[in-house]
């Protein structure tokens, strides 16, 4: 039974990957590409030039292809939910609930009532509705995008909430807080402003094609002025916010900045790693250094993580074994603590079968957080009832290796983009970028640098905050169904399936549609 | 609002009627909704705990939150 148990959690988690990797290859075209369309109506809106009004028409068709092939595949994590991880979702029912029902509400009102006015608008509503239109279609996206962002946000750090022992479930005390926690503010940004620039590097890419044929110049010139002044600007907004993001993360989940790094033993004044090569785990283990080799620049991690140079940033083994003197608890400790919270529990539900009332009156104290001792059960030992579900405090560290390097795949790229739409950019508004060919074959090799990076990102926010999937309350084991895992990996490949010829179409109609080019 | 409501249907069904690529991609778009909905969900997606009210429900996850803590069942 626990074989099988190990087996759905795995199958369930490598389903959901799977499902929230595909999604994602749709959603961050349409977040950035709403808008750069947008800023091209408004060019034709303010010029009444007709050539703006084609190009507008041209991005929007390739526009509408990703979001039609992409529309409501994100519905399938929300089966997913359901389904395999029921524990999780009654656990969390109002919290999670509360932005995936907005999100729901908004993605069908706002997003599929104006974006039928801006693909079937044209010459039917007035220039200035139809714009409103555009711009609301891309305000609208990027909403629901908030809510997916704010509940995924609420899992890395689970604020504005109390536990009601006798639903069992965490209920919503501020929506505020929920909504606003630095977690969720940083997150939005960061996933929005990198999505804006894989749009702009989609558009830079195809445009650039059309350079290399040497067709549609114009239309692939003045694409390029747009797409790279807003890739730019977003990719240096994106660097902000992903370091804002660090600053958060130290805070609220350090280990996987540890694991981020692969920062094994804590220090004053962390270097950042630029570049490295990680051992492997046993030689690691036997005491050799974690790299291979590996290029730091001194102190820039505590200046990331505390904005001070000397900050002591704890690594792994400081958050395994514990360092009393930086005031940081062992993990066994918190083990111990998550198991109080969990005998507890345990009572309280012998106390309500046996109908004891003294005992189950004594328990709700414990939990109610008006109370002193409340207060204090639930900050010391509440706090950490994920930790008693682990059977060993090495359960706690995620997959060092896949978060390091994926972290680098993201931070690199980020960078290259900054340098690559500057220069892209510079070259275009000297006329001289059609000339540079291998350039313009780099542009189109980054379509797929982009989605990479993205995907990165994810890897680093999810693999990152193994084992939880609330974070310090809930690890993945205890918020899975208890589904058979044949069922589970049955729908696996059936997803797979459906998502690989989603993406085979769309590529498909994409490619066809790029090479037919603008029409009159 | 009988006329508002004319104009808008009349809006749609000209811009489904006009849709060139559009064709291909709501063939997807429906294809795609009945083997969410009519296949996966039906078929796949049950909830483990359809059925239950949500004292059961809560009874279940109290259990699996209480019953799995020992060391080694994990």
């Amino acid at each position: 039974m626990t074989t099988d148990i190990l087996q759905t959690v795995d199958w369930s988690r490598a389903q959901f990957a799977m499902t929230a990797i595909y999604h994602w290859l749709f959603v961050p075209l349409t977040l950035g590409l709403s808008f750069l369309i947008a800023i091209m109506e408004t060019v034709w809106y303010r010029t009444g030039d007709e050539f703006w009004r084609r190009t507008t028409k041209f991005w929007m068709r390739l526009f509408g292809i990703n979001f039609a092939i992409g529309v409501a595949t994100g519905l399938i994590l929300e089966f997913e939910f359901g389904t395999n991880w029921s524990n999780y979702s009654h656990f969390v029912g109002d919290i999670f609930g509360a932005p995936l029902a907005i999100e729901g509400i908004m993605a069908f009102f706002l997003e599929s009532t104006f974006i039928a006015v801006m693909f079937f608008g044209w010459n039917k509503v007035s220039r200035g509705f139809h714009l409103t239109a555009t711009w609301l279609t891309a305000v609208g996206a990027n909403l629901s995008a908030l809510w997916i962002l704010v509940a995924n946000a609420w899992m890395q750090d689970p604020v504005g909430c109390t536990f009601n022992l006798q639903t069992v479930r965490n209920e919503m005390t501020s929506f505020w807080d929920v909504l606003l926690s630095p977690t969720a503010i940083n997150k939005f940004f960061h996933t929005v402003t990198s999505s804006f620039v894989l749009a702009a590097l989609f558009v830079v890419g195809v445009s650039a094609w059309y350079l290399l044929r040497d067709r549609e110049r114009r239309m692939a010139s003045k694409s390029i002025a747009i797409a790279s002044v807003f890739g730019f600007v977003f990719a240096v907004v994106a660097a902000l916010t992903g370091d804002k993001s660090g600053a958060v993360i130290a805070r609220v989940q350090p280990m996987k900045l540890a694991a981020m790094e692969a920062l094994y033993d804590g220090a004053e004044g962390a270097p950042l790693t630029v570049v490295g090569i990680l051992r492997p785990e046993s030689q690691r283990a036997e005491g050799k250094d974690p790299f291979y080799f590996k290029i730091d620049i001194p102190k820039l991690l505590s200046i990331m993580s505390y904005r001070d140079a000397e900050a002591y940033v704890a690594g792994i083994n400081d958050l395994i074994d514990g360092n009393p003197e930086r005031g940081i608890l062992s993990t066994q400790e918190k083990i111990e603590r998550g198991r109080a919270a969990i005998a507890q529990l345990e009572r309280y539900r012998e106390a309500v079968k046996n109908d004891d009332r003294a005992t189950t009156e004594e328990i709700e104290g414990l939990f109610d957080p008006a109370t002193p001792e409340g207060k204090a059960f639930l900050a010391d030992r509440f706090a950490y009832l994920g930790y008693g579900y682990l059977s060993s405090p090495e359960q706690a560290v995620p997959n060092v290796p896949l978060v390091f390097y994926a972290f680098r795949v993201m931070v690199g790229a980020g960078v290259f983009f900054i340098l690559l739409l500057a220069v892209v950019w510079w070259l275009n508004r000297r006329d001289r970028l059609a000339d540079k060919r291998w350039l313009l074959r780099l542009a189109i090799a980054c379509i797929p640098l982009a989605y990479l990076s993205s995907q990165a990102g994810w890897i680093v926010a999810e693999v990152g905050r193994q084992p939880w999937a609330i974070q310090n309350l809930m690890p993945v084991n205890i918020a899975a169904s208890d589904v058979p895992s044949g069922a589970v990996s049955t729908t696996f490949f059936l997803f797979l399936a459906l998502f690989t010829a989603l993406l085979a179409a769309e590529l498909s109609i994409m490619f066809r549609q790029i090479k037919i080019g603008p029409k009159e | 609002m009988a006329a508002t409501l004319r104009r808008i249907v009349r809006f749609y069904l000209e811009g489904f009627r006009e849709m060139t690529v559009g064709r291909t991609l709501w063939c997807i778009i429906l294809i795609k909704l009945f083997i969410m909905f009519a296949v996966l969900k039906l078929f796949f997606f049950r909830d483990p705990l359809a059925g239950c009210t949500d004292a059961e429900r809560r009874d279940c996850l109290m259990e699996r939150l209480t019953d799995t803590h020992k060391p080694g069942t994990q």
